[in-house]
């Protein structure tokens, strides 16, 4: 058995201050939040950060030796963009460890003004080969890149090689099955888009409407699912309705699931990844707990000897109860999925 | 204002293509994008074939772009985004930030729909670097389309997504093999099946996207015909038609025929009727849901 000795960062999601408490205090080695509003990709009601919250955040993950992103990565209009540079300006000034941007133009931004910053291109911004990672690099010097969940765990590795950025992936939570940052299917049911609102399949256009046999979600008018009464009626996300393709009905685009890594971990964390995130900064506080100390009990194990590396019984069954319709998979690391 | 046609999104066979394309130059067409943009995979045409095509229009007198995919992964597509854009003739479509890399210093390109450029400052970087044309992400609004025409870079020149079915998503997915319960690995080409794009329905029978391979695309038809006039007005200097597989000579002569003042712009709502059998939309013109159609309930609402 030979350990290795190159440690992974993980990456947990924090939606208010007892979330980014629970993460620090379950293992995280850095969480990642937003302001709140529209300025990131999980803009939901009553979530998310002031800066006065940001700056305590701050002060508790210090304490504990951890590090703070904070993103800012949805894509600021002509009229926004005063107030998106505002926001940049105060996240330096409360001095959180990294901005996770997204946008082209504030990251020239951001690069310019404070050249000493660390970026790292979010996930929204879309990255997913070597010579878009370098340019964001060397325009930019983004340190790090956050990697859309479209490619094989053999790109990863392929990418990994190719690059002199650091590589962060997802590990954990629910998935996204488009390109992030070029989908537009929220906005074109509901008017709100990921890149222009923060939001995917936003609340405020779900009805849930009942029915004799059961339950029907509709978002803004579409019918996005029937549910049995005997079934779990899950949250309407567009891309995990059933929807009818010539003569069947079924989930058409992706079944309400998660991805989970830790069936792959050992091939990951050789991969010479950097960082291992963690999706849900709209979850709960037992979420984030349960998901950062399991995660990081894999991680430890892993890392003691990957070679005879098996996830426990008790990490899968937690993980598995915390996961979209109790479902996971490999999403696009494993081929046979896409 | 300058017409173009962008690339073919769906899987046609080699025959279809070559029809298609054969009609263009008596066309009121002023340019013309070619080339695959969805899935790498698709290879009835080659970078040569595509090339022949190319000559061909451009001796016509249109202009030709070289169109690149959206979805960049593997080396391969690497490889061939980097034959495409070192062809030595024509201008490249950029349609993701890789093909930017490659193309910037090299002289002039196009920013695809795919590019995201949301404010000023981005296309002030991307012009620096090269950028001659830029197709506006099509989910920004009239509002924001007025704010960004209004202190674009001189010089550079704005296309607007004006008809034809939204392209909405990329996912590593193949939707359409998916469908048929095939891997992508081993799809058999099944979205040569579909020259349209399968349509994908909610449960309660309304057509609602369409599945061409690794893309989703909206059923219903963006059509932008009636605000040609406003287009026109706001700067934009060229209007984007989306190939599809029926009635592209009648759409592209409606709207030249409304640019011209030959045709009033409400008169082609009814003519293009049997070129959108799910119906069209213009939601995101107003900066709304993109799948609803305003102009025609306003007029409802207001007869």
């Amino acid at each position: 058995m030979s350990a290795l000795n190159r440690k992974i960062e993980l990456v947990c999601p924090a939606g208010n201050l007892p979330a980014l408490r629970a993460a620090i205090d379950n293992g995280a080695d850095a969480v990642y939040i937003g302001f709140r509003g529209d300025s990131n990709a999980r803009n939901f009601p009553g979530l998310n950060f002031s800066p006065a919250e940001v700056l305590k955040g701050l002060e508790y993950v210090k304490k504990n030796g951890k590090r703070l992103f904070l993103a800012i990565n949805t894509y600021p209009v002509p009229a926004r963009w005063k107030e998106f540079v505002h926001t940049v300006d105060t996240a330096v000034d409360i001095g959180v460890d990294a901005l996770i941007l997204a946008d082209i133009g504030l990251m020239r931004y951001a690069s310019r003004t404070y050249p000493s910053l660390r970026l790292h291109l979010s996930v929204q911004g879309s990255a997913t080969n070597r010579y878009a990672i370098t340019f964001y690099h060397e325009q930019f010097g983004i340190r790090r890149v956050v990697l859309p969940r479209v490619l094989s765990l053999a790109q990863v590795q392929h990418l990994i090689n190719k690059t002199t950025v650091e590589v962060e992936v997802f590990g954990y939570g629910s998935l996204c099955v488009m390109v992030e940052g070029r989908c537009a299917l929220s906005s074109f049911v509901t008017g709100d888009s990921p890149n222009s609102a923060g939001v995917c399949s936003p609340a405020h256009a779900v009805r849930w409407v009942e029915t004799p046999s059961g339950r029907e979600s509709y978002l803004n008018g579409i019918l996005i699912n029937c549910h049995k009464t005997e079934e779990i009626a899950g949250y309407p996300t567009l891309c995990k309705g059933r929807f009818r393709v010539n003569r069947h009905v079924f989930h058409a685009i992706e079944e309400p699931t998660s991805l989970n890594v830790l069936e792959i971990l050992p091939d990951l964390v050789k991969s010479g990844v950097t960082a291992i995130k963690v999706e849900g900064r709209q979850r709960s506080t037992a979420y984030v707990s349960l998901v950062a100390r399991t995660l990081r009990a894999a991680l430890d194990a892993c890392f003691a000897d990957p070679e005879n590396f098996v996830p426990s019984i008790d990490w899968i069954a937690q993980l598995k109860l915390l996961s979209e319709g109790s479902c996971n998979t490999l999403g696009a690391y494993h081929r046979s999925w896409q | 204002m300058k017409i173009s046609i962008g690339p073919i999104q769906y899987y046609w066979e080699r025959k279809k293509v070559f029809a298609f394309y054969d009609r263009l130059p008596d066309s009121a067409v002023d340019i013309v994008y070619l080339g695959e943009t969805v899935c790498s995979k698709r290879r009835e045409l080659q970078l040569a074939d595509w090339l022949a095509i190319a000559k061909q229009l451009t001796a016509a007198g249109k202009e030709v772009i070289l169109s690149t995919l959206a979805l960049l992964e593997a080396e391969s597509e690497l490889a061939s985004l980097q034959k495409i854009i070192t062809n030595g003739i024509y201008m490249v479509e950029a349609n993701d930030v890789a093909a930017v890399q490659l193309l910037a210093g090299r002289g002039h390109f196009v920013l695809g729909p795919h590019i995201n450029v949301y404010n000023n400052e981005t296309l002030m970087l991307l012009h620096e670097m090269g950028a001659k044309r830029w197709v506006i992400p099509v989910e920004l609004g009239r509002e924001i389309v007025t704010e960004l025409l209004g202190n674009r870079p001189p010089g550079l020149e704005s296309e607007l997504f004006a008809y034809g079915r939204l392209p909405l998503a990329f996912s590593a997915r193949c939707f359409s093999a998916r469908a048929h319960n095939r891997p992508k690995d081993n799809c058999d080409f099944v979205c040569r099946d579909y020259p349209d794009g399968l349509t994908l329905y909610t449960q309660d029978e309304k057509p609602f996207l369409i599945l061409n391979g690794i893309q989703v695309q909206s059923a219903v038809v963006h059509n932008l015909v009636t605000h040609l006039g406003e287009l026109v007005k706001l700067g934009v200097d060229v209007i984007r038609i989306a190939p599809q597989a029926e009635g592209m000579t009648e759409i592209i002569a409606a709207v030249r025929d409304v640019l011209e003042g030959r045709l009033q712009p409400e008169m082609t709502t009814e003519l293009l009727v049997p070129y959108q059998p799910y119906g069209c939309c213009d939601g995101y013109w107003y900066g709304q849901a993109g799948m609803t159609r305003i102009q025609n309930n306003q007029r409802q609402d207001s007869g």
